[in-house]
């Protein structure tokens, strides 16, 4: 094995079989429906693309983002990494997220 | 001795006296641009500032100078500029943003004649109307004036005070000549110079509240001035704002704002407004003058009394605001007023709008480059 | 021409009554005394004054992520909150000073730097920010610009470039680019602009940065740096405009725009700024280009006093 197959770990180091099972934390999507402005920055840049426009209307006349329905059916619920890009991104303060509570008492 | 007040007997210029005056009263910041004939204020400021335990710093222009005391201002020193005409016309955007956002300065106003670049080296006082109404928008100001030396100490000294109980930038309009006259000034001691500083609040907000920068105590019209950097957290614009500071663009808050600004000065007008009288219980004829020219104005009431005609000066100390209650009292008994000034009418017209038609006003004017002689001004009153 | 009239006569009394939404939207935008039971909480709210928001920018602006990207730089720094302060212009990056719950200064057009100098020399324990937009910082307040990065005085620059006058309608700017229409080039801009980084390095500035409204975490980086760094420290952030700029250029929405950076903004740290130019290519020259060391203005100024005060006082 060279340096260049395995570029995160140095020549000789050896592979701790229990990381390929790592699993990103959970994090949960919070979205503040009545400050957002609709201009889907977080929709477009959301690495894990977990993000639609909603057909609902904020107090302002936005549609505000929500979770992919797909992603509310159960076995991809635990998409978001919670990388905060959207939290970032976002120029309302209108979204952010959230470590998963129970994963943290673990 | 505190190293920021020279105590004791000196011979110094008027420049200089107002230095001395404002590292008296505690100035400890300058930020100025070179102009002629300010220029010895700035360099004897950039002398003392160090030991005095200021900064003094040369701005590229005068507009930053404005702006940089204003900043240093809300930081909580004492801060001063001096300039002359042309400066003065530059500085006059940002004395609008400090007079709305109520900051305490002194801007040293050193007239020559004008306009444009004019009579770099020469006296003049045709600044007096642009020290009230340069700047756009409705405000009141409070202009000072000296006419010798010792007063340029004493009167930025009084500047800065005014300043400060007020929260309005003081501009003291010196002219050429007594900024390069040369004349004895006795400093005080520290005891015996009369300082006011700004009311600072007690203590910041608890966290959850806000604090209201421009709110009043006790029905008063002078908000306390907190400081930058002590967890105030207040939001100072210069957009028409409410008591908390913000931003709000209507009517109803330009009315409480700007008639606040206005009558802090003006309902205390008879406190402001100082203005020294000789002979003048018995006059019928009333000199009207201030800073350089009170002296010939002066010689010119010795020289009339002597020919056994009733005159006395009035002489400005504070040109704005000016001493209008003074004059309309006066014009009850008095026959004739004579402005003497070197300008074209500035405070002529505000005398003969004072008097109010019942008391005779005539302009001895001088454009520029030269102070009146006294045969001058009694021959332009017609003595 | 009656028809048309008559049209839209019709068109306006068959909209839906909005009177209940707009109660509620006076009711976010003018509260004053009220606030907190209204909104609910983003984790870095206290960094903003709740009763005023939400701000006055346009859907997508990038002013907003100047904001959160300066707020979470604090909060990653654990910076302490009574000593910032942040001074701006005029314009519509000149309201960040209006959101954020801080000591915050918003003074006249172009003479942000002079009023930070002046409080930064009073006071130096405070950690000055001036944040503003291009038209602000280039144009009218070119000079103050010119002479704090020559002085090193201590302080961080940040200027929001949306390449027009935004606030006042879209009028060219000093960084609108050749051929861009704008309010005041309708067929066309003949003013070439400036190359702001080649500007501010070549007037002595320690730090020169360029991001965009997406580089968000070198942004935050970058803010990080100039806010701890000693001298005078530049950030140049660009920013989309779709209302103004990016409508009359037809550039597309903010999310066109960003994606516009997403695809051909380049990272090229410490190339000459000479290369960050514009105009030259259609790639956008990002990236941090000057980190160098040099005594600020204080210390200077610290140094020389130290030396003519030693001996007493002898003036």
């Amino acid at each position: 094995m060279d340096a260049r197959r395995m570029p995160f770990r140095y020549i000789g180091q050896k592979i701790n079989i229990k990381q390929h099972k790592w699993t990103p934390p959970h994090q949960y999507v919070k979205i503040i429906k009545d400050r957002c402005k609709g201009c889907n920055l977080c929709i477009e840049f959301c690495p894990q693309g977990i993000l639609e426009e909603s057909e609902e209307f904020n107090a302002n006349g936005y549609h505000p983002p929500r979770i992919r329905e797909a992603f509310h059916w159960g076995y991809d619920d635990k998409a978001c990494l919670g990388c905060a890009y959207c939290t970032l991104i976002c120029p309302e303060f209108a979204i952010y997220t959230v470590p998963d509570e129970e994963e943290e008492e673990k | 001795m505190p190293a920021h007040i020279r105590t004791g007997t000196h011979f110094m210029s008027g420049n200089i006296a107002s230095a001395e005056g404002a590292l008296a009263a505690g100035c400890k910041f300058y930020a100025g641009y070179p102009i002629t004939p300010s220029t010895e204020l700035a360099e004897w400021m950039s002398r003392r500032l160090p030991e005095s335990g200021g900064v003094f710093i040369q701005m590229e222009d005068e507009i930053a100078s404005m702006g940089a005391i204003l900043g240093a201002s809300w930081a909580g020193k004492k801060s001063m500029t001096a300039t002359s005409g042309p400066g003065f016309s530059l500085m006059q955007e940002n004395i609008g943003l400090g007079v709305i956002t109520e900051t305490p300065c002194v801007i040293v106003d050193v007239q020559r004649g004008g306009p444009s670049t004019g009579l770099p080296t020469l006296v003049g006082q045709q600044d007096v109307m642009q020290a009230r109404w340069g700047s756009h928008g409705d405000y009141e100001i409070i202009a000072l004036s000296p006419d010798s030396v010792q007063e340029c100490f004493d009167i930025t000294v009084m500047a800065f005070n005014y300043a400060e109980e007020y929260r309005v930038p003081a501009i003291v309009l010196m002219d050429e000549c007594v900024s390069h006259m040369w004349e004895k000034v006795v400093i005080p001691s520290e005891e015996d110079i009369k300082i006011i500083n700004r009311q600072v609040p007690d203590s910041p907000p608890p966290p959850g509240q806000d604090y209201y920068p421009y709110r009043c105590k006790n029905g008063g019209m002078v908000p306390c001035m907190p400081r930058a950097g002590e967890g105030y957290r207040i939001h100072i614009t210069g957009l028409t704002h409410t008591e908390k500071g913000y931003p709000r663009i209507d009517a109803e808050a330009q009315e409480k704002l700007v008639r606040r600004l206005c009558d802090k000065i003006r309902l205390n007008q008879d406190k402001i407004s100082k203005v020294e009288e000789y002979l003048m219980d018995d006059a019928e004829i009333c000199f009207v003058a201030y800073g350089t020219t009170s002296r010939s104005a002066r010689r010119a009431v010795k020289i009339a009394r002597q020919k056994g005609i009733k005159a006395g000066l009035l002489r400005l100390i504070t040109i704005w605001p000016f001493p209008e209650n003074r004059i309309r009292t006066l014009a009850e008994r008095i026959k004739t007023f004579v402005v003497a000034e070197i300008n074209y009418g500035q405070i002529f017209y505000e005398v003969q709008r004072c008097a109010g038609g019942k008391a005779e006003t005539i302009l001895v004017p001088k454009l520029g480059g030269e102070l009146h002689k006294p045969d001058e001004i009694l021959k332009g009153a017609g003595i | 021409m009656k028809s048309d009239m008559h049209h839209f006569m019709r068109d306006v009394r068959e909209k839906p009554d909005i009177a209940p939404l707009r109660d509620i939207v006076e009711k976010i935008t003018y509260a004053e005394e009220t606030t907190q039971e209204l909104l609910e909480d983003h984790p870095l709210d206290k960094y903003l004054r709740r009763d005023r928001i939400p701000h006055i920018w346009c859907s997508g602006c990038g002013i907003g992520n100047v904001l959160i990207s300066y707020v979470t730089a604090l909060e990653e720094m654990k910076a302490d909150i009574k000593k910032q302060v942040v001074v701006s212009g005029i314009g519509c990056t000149g309201r960040i000073p209006g959101y954020l719950n801080m000591d915050t200064f918003h003074t006249t057009h172009g003479r942000a730097i002079p009023f930070a100098t002046g409080m930064k020399l009073a006071n130096p324990e405070l950690t000055v920010s001036v944040i503003s937009g291009d038209g602000d910082l280039f144009a009218i307040g070119g000079n103050h610009f010119l002479h704090a990065a020559r002085r090193n005085i201590t302080m961080m620059v940040l200027c929001v470039n949306n390449f027009n006058y935004g606030m006042t309608g879209g009028q060219l700017g000093p960084t609108t680019l050749l051929d861009d229409i704008s309010a005041t080039s309708p067929f066309g801009n003949y003013e070439p602009p400036f190359n702001i980084p080649y500007l501010a390095a070549a007037s002595g500035a320690v730090y020169v940065a360029r991001w965009t409204t997406i580089h968000l975490r070198r942004l935050i980086k970058s803010i990080t740096r100039a806010l701890t760094k000693k001298g005078f420290s530049f950030i140049e952030v660009l920013a989309p405009c779709p209302t103004n700029y990016g409508k009359m250029n037809k550039k597309g929405t903010a999310l066109d725009i960003a994606r516009y950076y997403q695809q051909k903004s380049v990272i090229r740290d410490f190339c000459d700024p000479m290369l960050a130019d514009l105009s030259r290519s259609d790639e956008l020259v990002i990236g941090e280009f000057v980190d160098i060391e040099k005594p600020c203005f204080q210390e200077i100024q610290e140094r020389i006093y130290k030396e003519a005060t030693k001996n007493g006082i002898h003036v």
